[in-house]
């Protein structure tokens, strides 16, 4: 079942600053909800496990992550599929937005994902929500990860 | 002897041992050395397989072999099949793609079975199951029957517009010039929803090999075990029927869903002998969601061609059936020749044309679902027949009533020859009892606090008892429908039946056993039925059809006089008097003329010690057999007729009384009669208010729990009025008719015609939840607002 979803959030550091941590596997490793390990594997590619929990159903995904159509530094396209095992797949992308604002630089994401499998016969009803919930932490770990470092 | 004879409201003598948790169910039973199987089920709903990789899962703890659809290809086990061949319209054979137990190559909907691991414990299996690692390339999904007819996207390669089959019944010519003549023509576009089954008990199975006799045992949940031991011996080839034994035990209801042969049964069997220990698998609830066979699912266009009186002169559909992804072991059947025979309902129609596709699409097997082709062709009748009578501004009772078939028997434009019935008298008395008269007094009362109120008819056939084994395989059946009983006498007198017909609820342990009663004169308590078992009963064609009492009573009540008439002659020995002066009555056998007579038992053990007469003039002992096979289909028939209230405001529809008045011929217990028209309207108020299986565009089954599959409770549901009348059936030698499935067929019409009636109009699909009656009430607003 097809899933959407967008948003945007002002981030306390200069763009150059977010695009770098953008590109950071372990800014990124640390940031994902539920995210057990993500090495690169190659210039544009990752290998994730990722733990996630969608009411009833848990499940561990392993997948690859690629980011695509690089415009650096005002965003790119991060697109990802993983197999939860008998939960199901999860699979789909996101463009990311980055433009100057006061305070520092907003960023402005735009989802499209296709689930599959016990995910979606169990989960159908709390997908929405669950996303926005692990959307909102992700930010929230990536905007701490961004602040400038108290001295 | 009435007591407990044909008639008698006998209490179950099943539901002691069902109420009290003392059943024995197919999960219930345990075999040493017990093995788990859990299956790998797709997630996608097509996908081609690039690769298995089960080293992980081999590799874990308790796992004792994973399989694949390869390892049944390298053990030549053959593929589920379709029991029923369906010709084209050009008479060329449907199109029916392969379907593996588990895929080979592709899967096609989502639950298909990809990889089963076998382990020691449920729980291990399970979580191995979890670390199969299958590599998927995703294909279309294709869920729309229209879509699907593109052929964009091919499921089978056999059928590369997706058609099953293009299939016609009855004469198109003359139904055209029908309506050339027509003044008034009724069209309607019906979607009939497709439905989980929900038997209570989900299906389960436990193979088991013995490798001393090689010698297989499958305890499944089947309501038809004869016939799974039959597809999965000489279709299937896991091994020859007198080395394979199947036990179908306490069965807790099936619907129809469980007269299939499946995948899981199939691997457990097989897998028994590859691990060398019992494999025990139960479905759990998302699993029956998943891969129980499906019901319903039509798209039809109807046209009801009328004079200028209103009296109906032709009908024309036409019906695109969804097939799911495979042919399920009927499926193929349903939407043509359990479907197109029923259309001409009640009603004396000179010419009916049907023309049905079949459809694959990537969702689940579609295929017998109570009432089986019969819901849905009342659906479309009683729908279009309703609106017809609105339409001309009749009444919708004088209506039918004007165009009712009256002499019988009849034989209809599409096959069927009804044999007998009354439906005047049905529909008057239904009239009578559901105070119709009182009905405008009643609408207005809902008026005026703000509630529309609506009354809506249905006047159901079906065709039941199936059937006659010569008239089925003319219509491309696989099998004869008749069924076999054997009735032994002991030598006390007590009396064992063994039966081909199969009880998963519908009470035969006990109207069954009223029977012998009845006929041998001795209480219920000195009968019992034996079923469900290939190793005890000789054969059977199992339960559905509402046939257990006209086909599987009928074949005891055959096997009852052959004992009586051996009784009578042992008689006679034991008397001393000449065979042609005994005469059975009330559990006697009398000399005529004098005061000589002998219990039933006391002739049973005179058969058995056998001092009365020489073993070579008569052979010692009482035990007969019989195969009755009918002389035709039973047409149990029916008014049903429903009173609904809406609140406009919340669109709620609260059914407010519901009144039946079926003919089932001749009544054997009619509490338990009057416990299947309960059972039935309420799967029929399922279909029409809450029920509906959804698969979004990506083939994804969104319905998979009761979280989003609504099933009818006691809340939804009023006080039944229940009547009969009575013609008995003239083609089987009880009179009977059939009663499980009368409340399925009848209902979802009865309710929608009720609900439009409320609305003012008829733009309201299946199933009319709060909501779509809600935004179906804000449809009617500017009209309401013009008047």
């Amino acid at each position: 079942m097809a899933m959407t979803m967008s948003g945007e959030f002002t981030l306390p550091a200069d763009k150059a600053t977010v695009w770098a941590k953008l590109n950071d596997p372990d800014v990124l490793r640390a940031c994902i909800p539920g995210c057990q390990s993500l090495e690169r594997t190659g210039d544009n590619g990752f290998a994730a496990v990722a733990k996630v929990k969608v009411g009833p159903v848990s499940a561990t995904f392993k997948g690859k992550v690629t980011l695509s159509d690089i415009d650096p530094p005002n965003g790119y396209r991060i697109t990802g599929e993983g197999e939860g095992g008998v939960a199901g797949f999860a699979k789909g992308g996101a463009a990311v937005k980055l433009e100057d604002a006061e305070g520092g630089t907003k960023l402005t994401y735009d989802v499209e994902a296709q689930i599959g499998g016990k995910l979606a016969q169990l989960g159908g009803r709390l997908i929405n929500g669950v996303a926005k919930k692990m959307a909102d932490e992700f930010f929230a770990n990536f905007a701490k990860a961004v602040e400038p470092q108290a001295a | 002897m009435a007591s407990t004879g044909i008639g008698a409201p006998v209490r179950r003598k099943e539901d002691f041992r069902f109420i009290t948790g003392k059943g024995q169910y197919t999960d219930d039973i345990n075999r040493p050395g017990q093995t788990y199987a859990a299956f790998v089920r797709s997630p996608h709903a097509h996908a081609a397989i690039k690769r298995i990789d089960a080293s992980e899962a081999l590799a874990s703890p308790g796992v004792l072999a994973v399989l694949t659809g390869a390892d049944l290809e390298a053990d030549k086990i053959g593929g589920l099949i379709c029991g029923w061949m369906i010709h084209n319209k050009d008479g060329s054979p449907m199109k029916a793609g392969a379907h593996p137990a588990l895929a080979v190559g592709k899967v096609r909907y989502v639950g298909d079975h990809v990889a089963v691991v076998i382990a020691e414990t449920q729980a291990q299996a399970r979580d191995a199951a979890e670390k199969v690692a299958v590599d998927y390339e995703p294909l279309p999904a294709v869920v729309d029957m229209n879509e699907a007819l593109t052929g964009k996207t091919v499921i089978h390669d056999v059928a590369p517009d997706n058609r099953v089959y293009d299939w016609h019944l009855g004469d198109k010519a003359a139904t055209d010039a029908a309506f050339a003549k027509a003044k008034h023509v009724t069209r309607l576009d019906l979607v009939n929803n497709r439905l989980a089954p929900n038997p209570m008990e989900p299906r389960a199975a436990i193979g088991d090999y013995d490798a001393g006799n090689d010698a297989f045992t499958l305890y499944t949940t089947s309501q038809n075990p004869h016939v799974a031991r039959l597809v999965l011996s000489a279709f299937i080839g896991i091994a020859p029927e007198h080395k394979l034994r199947v036990i179908a035990p306490d069965v807790g209801g099936g619907f129809g869903s469980k007269i299939f042969i499946y995948a899981e049964e199939t691997v457990c069997v097989w897998a028994a002998k590859r691990v060398g220990r019992p494999v025990k698998w139960t479905s759990d609830r998302t699993e029956a969601f998943l891969a129980d066979a499906h019901g319903r699912d039509h798209l039809t266009h109807a046209e009801l061609a009328l004079d200028e009186r209103g009296k109906i002169l032709g009908l024309r559909v036409h019906t695109k059936a969804n097939l799911g992804a495979y042919l399920s072991t009927f499926s193929s059947s349903v939407p043509t020749y359990l479907y197109a025979p029923l259309l001409s309902g009640q009603y004396d129609i000179p010419a009916i044309y049907c023309e049905v596709e079949g459809v694959y699409t990537t969702t689940a097997p579609v295929d017998a679902y109570r009432g089986a082709g019969r819901p849905e062709a009342t659906f479309v009748v009683e729908r279009l027949v309703e609106v017809a009578a609105r339409e001309l501004g009749q009444d919708p009772a004088a209506f039918r009533k004007k165009n009712f078939i009256r002499k019988f028997p009849h034989q209809t434009p599409v096959i069927m020859a009804y044999d007998t019935g009354d439906y005047t008298a049905s529909l008057e008395k239904a009239l009578e009892m559901a105070d119709v008269k009182g009905f405008a007094k009643r609408r207005r009362e809902s008026a005026r606090n703000g509630k529309l109120r609506g009354l809506g008819y249905s006047a159901y056939i079906e065709a039941c008892g199936i059937a006659p084994s010569q008239a089925v395989g003319s219509l491309g059946a696989g099998v004869g429908l008749w069924e076999s009983a054997e009735v032994r006498v002991n030598p006390v007198g007590t009396v064992e039946v063994l039966t081909g017909s199969h009880s998963h609820g519908q009470g035969h342990e006990t109207t069954f056993a009223q029977l012998v009663s009845d006929r041998l004169g001795i209480p219920i308590d000195q009968v019992a039925i034996v079923h469900g078992d290939t190793d005890k009963v000789q054969f059977g064609m199992g339960t559905y059809g509402s046939r257990s009492g006209a086909v599987g009573m009928s074949a005891i009540s055959k096997a009852l006089d052959k004992v009586i008439a051996k009784g009578k002659k042992v008689a006679a020995y034991a008397m001393e008097a000449s065979e042609g002066d005994i005469e059975f009555k009330d559990g006697r056998f009398g000399v005529s003329g004098t005061d000589k007579s002998l219990g039933f038992g006391e002739v049973a053990l005179q058969a058995y010690i056998a001092h009365k007469f020489s073993g070579q003039e008569l052979e010692p002992g009482l035990k007969e057999g019989a195969f009755y096979d009918p002389t035709n289909f039973t047409f149990p028939s029916g008014v049903h007729i429903c009173e609904v209230e809406i609140d406009p405001d919340t669109g709620v529809t609260t059914i407010e009384k519901w009144t039946a008045v079926d003919d089932f011929g001749h009544v054997i217990n009619p509490m338990i009669v009057e416990g299947q028209v309960h059972g039935g309207i309420a799967q029929g108020v399922g279909q029409a208010l809450l029920e509906g299986v959804r698969y979004d565009a990506s083939g994804q089954l969104v319905t998979a729990s009761y979280m989003d599959y609504c099933m009818p409770r006691a809340k939804d549901l009023p006080s039944f009025q229940v009547g009969t009348t009575v013609t008995p059936c003239p083609s089987n030698p009880l009179g009977i008719k059939g009663c499980g499935e009368a409340g399925a067929i009848a209902a979802p019409p009865a309710v929608i015609n009720a609900i439009t009636d409320a609305l003012g109009h008829e733009d309201i699909a299946m199933p009319a939840t709060p909501q779509a009656v809600w935004q179906a009430v804000q449809r009617r607003l500017p009209a309401i607002a013009a008047e």
